[in-house]
């Protein structure tokens, strides 16, 4: 069974399967040296640009900011959550996230 | 590849998703089928239903569009019936109660917790009284904005009413126009004040004169591609069109069916006009319209009357509409300031009934989310501010009442950061009680938008606040940008981001501090947005100067994983279920 994954009204939700999973607003804690100068990025989530998936994880870019630094931008794609059994399960919102390698661009 | 949105919308969209929308009422909201509940909800838009957010699911917000903000008598009172009997849900508001009607910063009227099955009731009333939501989302013509006291005020120069109510009716409904790559914003001005606010609406029609056979005649010039949402802000850019009266129709349809045909429609975040002109130009939408949308010479641009512009300008007369004005009939129009946009449905009930005892009965909705009671004779005035309604919709209230204007914030809204409207009635108690202006300062506007789809119009304003997040002794907190400076006029200008992340709880002391050191530093006579101009932005950052006061904000959680942040038990595993049907 596929798994419908959509970005809606505007960047403000994650829609698996026509529920919301995935919101603005949050706080996340990214591990990356891409998207600033922190060590940990304290990423306000403000706009998701879009939603994919790399064999079950789910992933998406998003348009935030960084409230240690200030840095603001697009991600790369982070993990948010894991399609088991045809059903979708969030990461833990304090969960440290890595960005996924760009390995096709 | 076109978005989902795109394919939903070649499905089914327009005039036709009523019956469906009724149908589902009918059979209840859980007969949407499972995997079409976001097209549905998508389409819903269209007929002015727009889901609210997470945790208060199968409940929606319902606006009503009122062109150019007229409410003809009896209309209101026709809203207020309907806010109070279905305008009620799980949540109550603790400053506006179980029932209230929002005025919003396009002069429309924004409903809440309105639950499916009562919409076809609900659409039969409002249309046996002339209202309708078509089109009040969606991806097409919006709501028309304008002067809301076209025909009326002695200071216009060409009564714009009717031309409004033309476009009204031409573009609603109209299957050629129905399905846009994105929202159609439009503004028609008949008045010098520059209340209609064309500049950041993606097409505006703006007063000019021009000779035409050797007579100066009355029109509009063109501007296209103005908006303020997304950290993307842009005036609209003349296009050197002049439009007669009786051609704006032509002008303004031509337009729409460029951006129709040429407008993004891969992806949403790029699709509004205002990014075709970037890519284009002006001088290519003047020419792509003329050569393959109107049927007729357009003229170059007239003279306009940009210098005489006041409205949000922060400085001068008639910076909004509140106050008592004179009509051009002899009698007067009297603004009231509602706080925030919101009124609770008793005081709209009372409000319908003052306007029709004082005046004709008619009502009209600014920009700035007011209410004006029109068609006062003189000798009634003085009844009139006797009215106890009065004491709380002043028609002279303090500059920090007067100057407030807030979004929908976390309460409803799925887009949200930050609490607004509350917080904004909050704000602007404790600075009315605590803060002093220079005494030849009689307005001071700030507005908050509780994220950057902007819907307050904050980066107009004196003082411009937009939700964030900030560390609050490692905690997070809702926090606040600040913004100053900004306004419209002959030389509008977006006001600059000096401060970042704020914590909310210390917004009213920054601008307190703010206030003092213009107060203590500004020349003589200089207005607000004059000081800012001058200073640069460290300079500003330094005077904004946050801190703690006994200011106390109950909000500064995260206000969003709440199911509504005003809840007792307010955490979303304590949602309320969809409603049943009844
Ligand atoms: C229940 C949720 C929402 C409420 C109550 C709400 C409320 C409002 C209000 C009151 C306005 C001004 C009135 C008008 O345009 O007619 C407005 C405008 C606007 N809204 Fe929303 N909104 C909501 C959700 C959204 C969402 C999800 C988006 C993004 C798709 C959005 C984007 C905007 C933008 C961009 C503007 C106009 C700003 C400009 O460019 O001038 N709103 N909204
Ligand atoms: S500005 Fe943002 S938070 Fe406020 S109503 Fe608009 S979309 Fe919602
Ligand atoms: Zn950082």
């Amino acid at each position: 069974m596929t798994t419908r994954l959509r970005v809606l009204d505007d960047g403000a939700w994650i829609s698996v399967d026509d529920h919301r999973e995935v919101r603005v607003s949050e706080l996340w804690r990214l591990d990356t040296d891409e998207f600033c100068g922190c060590d940990l990025a304290d990423l306000v989530v403000e706009n998701f640009q879009t939603v994919g998936v790399d064999g079950s994880t789910v992933e998406v870019r998003v348009y935030g900011q960084c409230i240690a630094c200030g840095a603001s931008g697009t991600t790369g794609w982070i993990p948010v959550g894991r399609i088991r059994d045809g059903s979708f399960a969030a990461i833990d919102r304090s969960a440290i996230r890595r960005p996924r390698p760009e390995t096709n661009q | 590849m076109p978005t989902d949105v795109e394919n939903w919308k070649s499905e089914v969209y327009g005039s036709e998703i009523r019956d469906h929308l009724f149908e589902f009422a009918e059979r209840g909201f859980d007969s949407i089928p499972d995997d079409e509940r976001d097209a549905w909800f998508e389409r819903f838009k269209w007929w002015g239903l727009y889901h609210q957010r997470n945790g208060q699911e199968g409940y929606f917000m319902m606006r009503i569009g009122t062109p150019n903000g007229v409410l003809e008598p009896g209309q209101l009172r026709v809203v207020g019936e309907i806010a109070d009997e279905y305008a009620r849900g799980p949540g109550t508001n603790p400053i506006f109660g179980d029932a209230y009607a929002d005025f919003t910063t396009r002069q429309s009227i924004q409903l809440h917790w309105i639950e499916l099955s009562d919409v076809p009731a609900i659409f039969e009333k409002l249309e046996a009284n002339g209202l309708s939501t078509q089109q009040a989302c969606g991806d097409s013509w919006r709501n028309i904005v304008g002067n809301p006291v076209a025909g009326k005020d002695a200071q216009e120069v060409i009564d714009a009413w009717p031309v409004i109510r033309d476009l009204n009716e031409t573009f609603k409904g109209n299957d050629d126009h129905s399905n846009l790559p994105r929202k159609w914003k439009v503004s028609v001005t008949g008045s010098a004040d520059g209340s209609g606010q064309g500049d950041i609406n993606d097409l505006a029609f703006e007063p000019a004169y021009k000779e035409v056979d050797g007579e100066d005649v009355v029109g509009f010039n063109v501007r296209v591609g103005g908006g303020l949402s997304r950290n993307e802000p842009r005036l609209a850019r003349d296009i050197d069109v002049w439009v007669s009266p009786e051609r704006v129709s032509d002008v303004a349809g031509g337009l729409s069916a460029l951006f129709r045909d040429n407008g993004d429609r891969e992806d949403r975040y790029n699709a509004r006009i205002k990014f075709l002109v970037d890519e284009w130009g002006a001088e290519r939408v003047r020419e792509t319209l003329q050569e393959e949308y109107v049927d007729f010479d357009l003229h170059t641009a007239g003279r306009d009357v940009r210098e005489e512009y006041t409205y949000n300008t922060g400085a001068g007369e008639r910076n909004d509409l509140i106050g008592i004005h004179d009509q051009k009939d002899g009698t007067n129009f009297v603004g009231l300031n509602v706080l925030v946009g919101r009124m609770g449905a008793e005081d709209v009930l009372e409000l319908a009934d003052v306007a029709e005892e004082y005046g004709s009965g008619e009502v009209r909705l600014s920009q700035r989310q007011n209410v004006i009671v029109t068609d006062v004779p003189d000798d009634a005035i003085d009844d009139l501010l006797d009215e106890p309604i009065l004491e709380h919709y002043s028609p002279s209230p303090s500059p920090f009442m007067r100057g407030s204007v807030a979004c929908t914030g976390t309460e409803y809204c799925s887009l949200s950061i930050v609490e607004t409207k509350n917080r904004q009635v909050r704000y602007a108690r404790w600075l009315k009680e605590n803060v002093e202006l220079p005494d030849d300062v009689d307005q001071f506007h700030i507005h908050l938008s509780g994220c950057t789809a902007s819907c307050a119009q904050p980066q107009i304003a004196d003082v411009s606040l937009r939700g964030m997040k900030t560390r609050k002794d490692g905690e997070p907190v809702e926090a606040l940008d600040v913004g100053l400076g900004g306004g419209l006029g002959a030389e509008p200008q977006f006001a600059r981001w000096v401060t970042q992340r704020v914590p909310a709880d210390e917004v009213p002391g920054a601008i307190a501090n703010l206030i003092d050191t213009f107060a203590a530093e500004r020349e003589e006579g200089e207005s607000f947005r004059a000081f800012v101009a001058r200073h640069d932005d460290d300079e500003l950052d330094a005077f904004v100067d946050p801190e703690e006061t006994d200011y106390d904000d109950p909000m500064m959680h995260n206000t969003k994983r709440t199911w509504y942040p005003y809840a007792e038990d307010d955490s979303l595993d304590s949602a309320p279920p969809a409603p049943a049907d009844d």
